[in-house]
């Protein structure tokens, strides 16, 4: 139970500290005048007109990037209870952990051989 | 303990004056969260000041010096003037979520303060997991890029977001990484229990490569100098909050000042021991004062560098990530975790009883720096070969270029 | 009858959470918006974790799940230029996968659900068990020999092989 009330501050937290961007911004929105025209309004793209859709297709290397990231931190987040538990544990386990972390740098050497890391 | 009634124990002074136990225990939790979280706001407004002073000074100038005694009111001013200015939503925003993201981008920050340590005695909530909640809780930054970005409908804004997240998503890498050191010097994953682990020794000495690491990859996430190529004020102005104005706006850059801040309260947790310092278990209070000079050390250090170094290029920043500071975490992972079994193995490690003397901490952090500086000094020597390779192609390129083509006549400068 | 106190309260906020983001997911036009559906419904799960006292797993939640894999969606979704301006949500695929998803939750209840935690369950009237495991017992079986080393060594394996094949997929067409 006590263990749940730190997550009840935690709780409470969440629900109270989008509270202390909002009320500045609705204050924001009483006190600073409200004069909309149509060239205030559009795109801002440094003054040149702006051509077709602002839904431009992203090259593929974002992707790859953001699986590289995703696989790095699943990898990261299951060491965690390894580095954790690291004081009570036996050569076998630190074994088992060491080889977790070769297999690691194996997905590097191998995505920064391929190229996967470079910057297009 | 005491008869007055202070924050530590309002519970019983409520119940004392015949309030209903739930009802008590959530005023005080409501008090608690709103003083926590008060604290970083309050703060934010002081360190802009700070931040443009210490800019102006590194740069021979006198920074804001007109509102208030030594423009200490200038920040108060600025939120005024914010306050008044209009407010516009570009055409074809999606209104809702353009709403959304600044609120995202400021309550993120905040929430990263409910499990800061202050003192021995408070702390918002002292979870068993602090660690993987502030990189969790970090991790929402991502989410208020993309918002940000893609609801302005502007082609700049979602590149900006894009270019923002790759940078995000990259250095939260060796940043983790980093962080796994502590836990396993600590055995733990809570913020308080890891300032208690530091009392005999801070982590800095036991960890010093981890300690820069993590603080170089914060500098990454927190978009500060070098780093700061996606807002880049004197190119291209701001990256995904680029149609952002008035005080949503506001909101974007106070949230990024809190964030510079916050992760240098943590590297003064995590690695710089802290609320401990002599006397800090007589007077709790002290440690605030502790933790305060801990953060204001790393927090100029970070302002410094904002106002010396270059920026860097994209290309260069991802593989400054990817090809440097992510093998050397992985291989400081594995020397650390090697070094800690060699100490313990051996018996140098400090008795369970011991741990907060610094005397029986000794042995191992002496084993454990020295493993650092080796490490510290194969990299040095690494990056020097590989210096002398690039030089020397490169000088044999420029030979090759010269017997081709003709040398620039006289007087007509060189360019590339 | 259930007790309505804190952590019912936490639990149905947490459902509603879920529940919304889910329908939000499958019934708006917007693809980023069922992205964002999506990681309020996977933020509810968090809420979930914690509410069972498995804390670092709703760490992992948001740090995994919104922090990296709600990402990736997005640029998915950035990558493929002609799934944005999707404006027909409502295809011949809609009521096949309503009847396929409305049988496996019928599924799911009379096979699962009702038979361990219906009335004549078998954990109708046991209560969770007061020994709760913490995050270094799990640290401790994710190596031990006699427990999930092998699995733990797996996952690290099959992770590794994730991200190659990712890659030579992504990077085939160039």
């Amino acid at each position: 139970m006590a263990v749940l009330n730190e997550w009840a501050f935690i709780g409470v937290f969440f629900a109270v500290a989008w509270v202390f961007p909002v009320l500045p911004i609705l204050g924001a929105r009483i006190l600073a005048p409200h004069k909309p025209n149509p060239l205030k309004q559009s795109t801002y793209e440094c003054g040149v007109e702006t051509v077709g859709d602002t839904w431009v297709q992203f090259k593929v290397q974002y992707y790859i990037y953001g699986l590289v990231f995703l696989v790095f931190d699943v990898e990261i987040v299951l060491l965690f209870p390894w580095a954790l538990a690291y004081n009570q544990l036996d050569l076998f386990a630190f074994g088992a952990g060491f080889l977790f972390i070769f297999l690691l740098a194996d997905a590097l050497i191998y995505a920064w051989r391929k190229g996967a890391l470079e910057w297009l | 303990m005491e008869d007055v009634c202070s924050i530590n124990n309002l519970v019983r002074c409520l119940l004392d004056g015949g309030m209903d136990a739930g009802l008590a225990n959530f005023i005080t939790l409501l008090l608690g969260v709103v003083l926590v979280a008060a604290l970083p706001l309050v703060t934010v407004i002081f360190l802009i000041w700070v931040e443009r002073k210490v800019a102006a000074r590194v740069q021979d100038r006198i920074g804001p010096n007109r509102v208030g005694p030594f423009g200490l009111l200038q920040s108060v001013a600025d939120a005024l003037k914010l306050l008044t200015k209009e407010d516009i939503t570009p055409m074809g925003a999606d209104k809702f979520i353009y709403n959304l993201a600044p609120i995202i981008a400021f309550a993120s920050i905040v929430l990263i303060w409910a499990v800061i340590p202050f003192t021995p005695l408070h702390i918002g909530a002292d979870l068993s997991i602090g660690i993987l909640y502030f990189m969790a809780v970090g991790s929402i930054a991502t989410v208020k890029v993309m918002v940000a970005g893609w609801s302005s409908n502007n082609k700049y804004a979602l590149l900006g977001a894009f270019r923002t997240i790759a940078q995000l998503l990259s250095y939260e890498v060796p940043l983790v990484l980093a962080l796994i050191v502590p836990v396993m010097l600590a055995g733990t994953m809570s913020m308080q229990a890891m300032t208690v682990a530091q009392q005999g020794m801070w982590f800095i000495f036991m960890a010093p490569v981890a300690a820069v690491i993590f603080f170089i990859a914060n500098l990454a996430e927190v978009g500060r100098a070098p780093f700061d190529l996606l807002e880049a004020e004197s190119e291209i102005i701001a990256g995904y909050n680029i149609e952002y104005s008035g005080f949503k706006f506001g909101m974007f850059m106070a949230g990024e000042f809190m964030h510079a801040f916050t992760v240098c309260v943590l590297m003064a947790v995590i690695f710089l021991g802290g609320w401990s310092g002599p006397f800090v278990h007589e007077v709790p209070l002290l440690g605030f004062v502790y933790l305060g000079l801990k953060t204001a050390f790393v927090y100029i250090i970070m302002l410094v560098l904002r106002s010396t170094v270059p920026r860097v290029r994209i290309d260069q920043l991802m593989a400054f990530n990817w090809k440097f500071l992510v093998p050397i975490s992985i291989v400081n992972l594995l020397l650390t975790a090697f070094l800690l079994y060699i100490v313990r193995a051996l018996g140098l490690a400090p008795a369970p009883n011991q741990a907060t003397d610094f005397v029986a901490n000794l042995p191992q952090t002496i084993v454990l720096f020295v493993g650092n500086l080796a490490l510290v000094g194969v990299i040095v020597s690494m990056i020097r070969s590989q210096g002398r390779r690039q030089r020397l192609a490169d000088e044999a390129r420029l030979a090759e270029s010269e017997t081709e083509e003709p040398a620039l006549p006289a007087g007509v400068p060189a360019g590339d | 009858m259930i007790e309505l106190n804190v952590q019912t309260i936490a639990f149905l906020v947490f459902a509603l959470f879920i529940l919304g983001g889910g329908l939000g997911v499958v019934t708006t036009r917007n693809l980023i918006h069922a992205t964002l559906y999506l990681i309020l419904s996977l933020f509810g799960v968090a809420g979930f974790f914690v509410l069972l006292s498995a804390p670092f797993l709703a760490a992992v939640q948001v740090l995994v799940y919104i922090g990296a894999i709600a990402i990736l969606i997005i640029f998915a979704v950035m990558l493929t230029r002609s799934m944005t301006q999707l404006r027909q949500v409502y295809n011949h695929q809609w009521t096949a996968s309503a009847v396929v998803s409305g049988l496996l939750f019928a599924l799911l209840v009379v096979g699962v659900i009702l038979p361990v935690w219906g009335i004549n369950g078998a954990q109708a009237v046991e209560t969770v068990s007061e020994v709760v495991a913490d995050t270094v017992d799990l640290g401790k079986a994710l190596v031990d020999r006699n427990q999930y080393v092998l699995p733990f060594e797996v996952a690290s394996l099959l992770l590794t092989a994730a991200m190659i094949g990712a890659i030579v997929i992504a990077r085939d067409d160039e």
